[in-house]
């Protein structure tokens, strides 16, 4: 019987941190054109943002797996760039848990701000607000909850992810064995003891992190105007 | 005096405002009409606010709009008020007054600056600053909104229906101030309304909308009075307005001044001296060729005929002159042959006391 390692809790933390960050910067724009635009693109795009939803993590780790490597569109740039393959690193990781939590990032923030409606928007701009001051004083603030709820949930699903990683990442210690992959492999070898340790552990930080949010959110003004 | 100009037209399915004014603009000008005739689209077209406009808005001078090209809304220092108030519910009343104050700086030139203390203390709001948006009433709101557009120190303020939400006595609470508004401030208003009584009341001028287009401009007694315009100034409410004075208030009896003659009303609210604009609906006042005994009714004018205007099968409307003024009676068709009423014939008109009080209706 190994020593628990906690080198895969860590990688998963980091990878969901990150993740979040990226996730946060890319949805809200989209979130945004999505909840006021009248293009009639804008069904197609939804429908390509909720993809990850309904595939199998097994097809999206397939085809990213063959975008990211090394003959791959994205790969090819990327290892023309760096010097080094995307695939089975922690690069892409991280486009890989990107791609498969963006649904869970764009559409609370989508509702949100949907929620908000023009009306506040134009009382700001008819106040001397420009649209991005209108955004970040007006809006943000009243789609919190949004950005809240965007932010757990991308979390909790990057934590939690396995099908994509195995695909994409394969299992690297300290480069991609994410925590569901050291359970997996831990339960594979019948280390049970380590498996409980890890499983647990992730059950209840996942069970703490949910319930401070929903206490969080309960306590924030309901930001409908 | 501020010029506003516009070429405009904005097409959606099944309407189509399309507007061609030069409108001068001098304390309250009323945007008037029937629901759907385009007053709001109108007003968020001069805002800024209609994406879909096209032609031309300029105002003393400066262009906002030509062809498909607008100066965004947040550069073109004009307040405008929501009728549905539109506080920021994140922020307190303070925080939406200093938003105001915070994003309008830049823009404003510094001669013309209406200070945040100015409006507190114009419109009462000191006891509201603290207080979050959504504990306030309807009528505390919309008080909260007119500082907030105010604070932009806008060159022209646009009002949509700021009383529609409020009830009566609210109304009676609000209306006073937005009649001081445009001396207080030395700002324009532009101030769109379906209620005949509010442009009776508020305004100077009007503008009458119907279905996308103006249809009438001009004073608001000269439009009011316009027989032709029945159907859209009030059909059965159709009426005159009458400028008087308070001569005298003594509790249930007031006496109103028109030139030579004097209208007794139970209350003027106003106090003595001051000027009031009065609507006298047409309905109310009848005819009589010789000064009436024992009636009831107290007020009796001398009158002449100015137009008989008998279109409709049953009713005919008179337009009257009293003490140089336009006063307005319906009476029926049968009436008007037994009196033998004439145009430039002298007559009495006879206007139930209750038809006056009931011309305040704020």
């Amino acid at each position: 019987m190994s020593e628990l390692e906690l080198g895969p809790v860590w990688l998963s933390l980091e990878l969901a941190a990150v993740t979040v960050v990226v996730l946060l910067l890319l949805a809200t724009p989209l979130a945004w054109w999505l909840a006021f635009t009248r293009a009639r693109a804008r069904v197609v795009i939804e429908a390509i943002v909720a993809l990850p939803l309904v595939l199998p993590p097994t097809v999206l780790g397939f085809y990213l797996l063959i975008l990211l490597g090394p003959a791959g569109g994205i790969g090819r740039f990327w290892a023309a760039l760096s010097g080094s393959t995307l695939t089975f690193s922690f690069a892409g990781l991280v486009i890989a848990s990107v791609i498969y939590s963006f649904p869970f990032a764009v559409q609370p923030l989508q509702t949100a701000f949907e929620g908000v409606g023009r009306a506040p928007l134009e009382a700001a701009a008819t106040l001397g607000a420009t649209p991005l001051q209108a955004f970040l004083r007006v809006a943000s603030p009243a789609a919190l909850r949004g950005y809240v709820s965007a932010l757990v949930l991308s979390f909790a699903h990057t934590l939690g992810e396995f099908g994509v990683v195995l695909m994409v990442g394969g299992n690297i210690p300290g480069r991609t064995k994410v925590i569901s992959i050291a359970v997996y492999e831990h339960v594979e070898t019948l280390e049970y003891t380590q498996a409980h340790a890890l499983a647990a552990g992730l059950l209840v930080f996942s069970f703490l992190v949910l319930v401070s949010i929903y206490a969080l959110n309960r306590r924030m003004p309901v930001a409908r105007p | 005096m501020a010029t506003l100009t516009l070429d405009v037209v904005v097409e959606r399915e099944g309407f189509e405002l399309a507007v061609k004014q030069e409108i001068a603009l001098e304390r309250i000008t009323a945007l008037y009409g029937p629901s759907a005739a385009g007053k709001t689209t109108l007003l968020r077209v001069i805002a800024g606010l209609e994406e879909r406009a096209r032609g031309l808005v300029a105002f003393d001078g400066a262009v906002w709009q030509r062809g498909a090209r607008q100066v965004p809304a947040h550069a073109r220092r004009v307040g405008y008020v929501f009728q549905d108030a539109r506080l920021f519910r994140h922020l307190s009343v303070e925080g939406n007054l200093r938003f105001a104050v915070r994003h309008a700086a830049r823009r404003a030139d510094p001669t013309s600056v209406i200070e945040l203390s100015t409006v507190v203390r114009e419109l009462d709001l000191s006891p509201l600053l603290p207080r979050r948006p959504a504990s306030l009433s309807a009528g505390e709101q919309q008080r909260v909104a007119i500082g907030r557009a105010l604070l932009t120190s806008p060159r022209l303020l646009l009002m949509d229906e700021p009383l529609s939400a409020l009830d009566i006595g609210r109304k009676r609470e609000i209306v006073p101030l937005l009649e001081r508004l445009p001396e207080v401030f030395g700002v324009p208003v532009l101030y769109v309304t379906h209620n005949v009584d509010e442009v009776a009341r508020l305004a100077s001028d009007m503008l009458l909308l119907k279905a996308g287009r103006i249809v009438a401009s001009g004073r608001v007694a000269d439009v009011l009075e316009r027989l032709d315009l029945d159907d859209l100034t009030g059909g059965r409410d159709a009426g005159a307005v009458l400028h008087v004075r308070v001569e005298a208030d003594r509790r249930g009896a007031a006496a109103l001044r028109l030139t030579e003659q004097r209208l007794h009303v139970p209350v003027a609210r106003a106090g003595v001296g001051m000027p009031l604009r009065i609507r006298i609906h047409a309905r109310d006042v009848a005819l009589a060729t010789e000064r009436p005994r024992g009636l009831s009714i107290r007020n009796v004018l001398q009158a002449r005929i100015l137009r008989i205007d008998a279109d409709e099968p049953i009713n005919v409307d008179v337009l009257l002159d009293v003490d140089g003024q336009h006063l307005r009676s319906r009476i029926t068709r049968d009436a008007l042959e037994e009196l033998k009423l004439e145009p430039g014939q002298a007559v009495f008109a006879l206007i139930k006391s209750v038809a006056l009080e009931s011309t305040t209706p704020f």
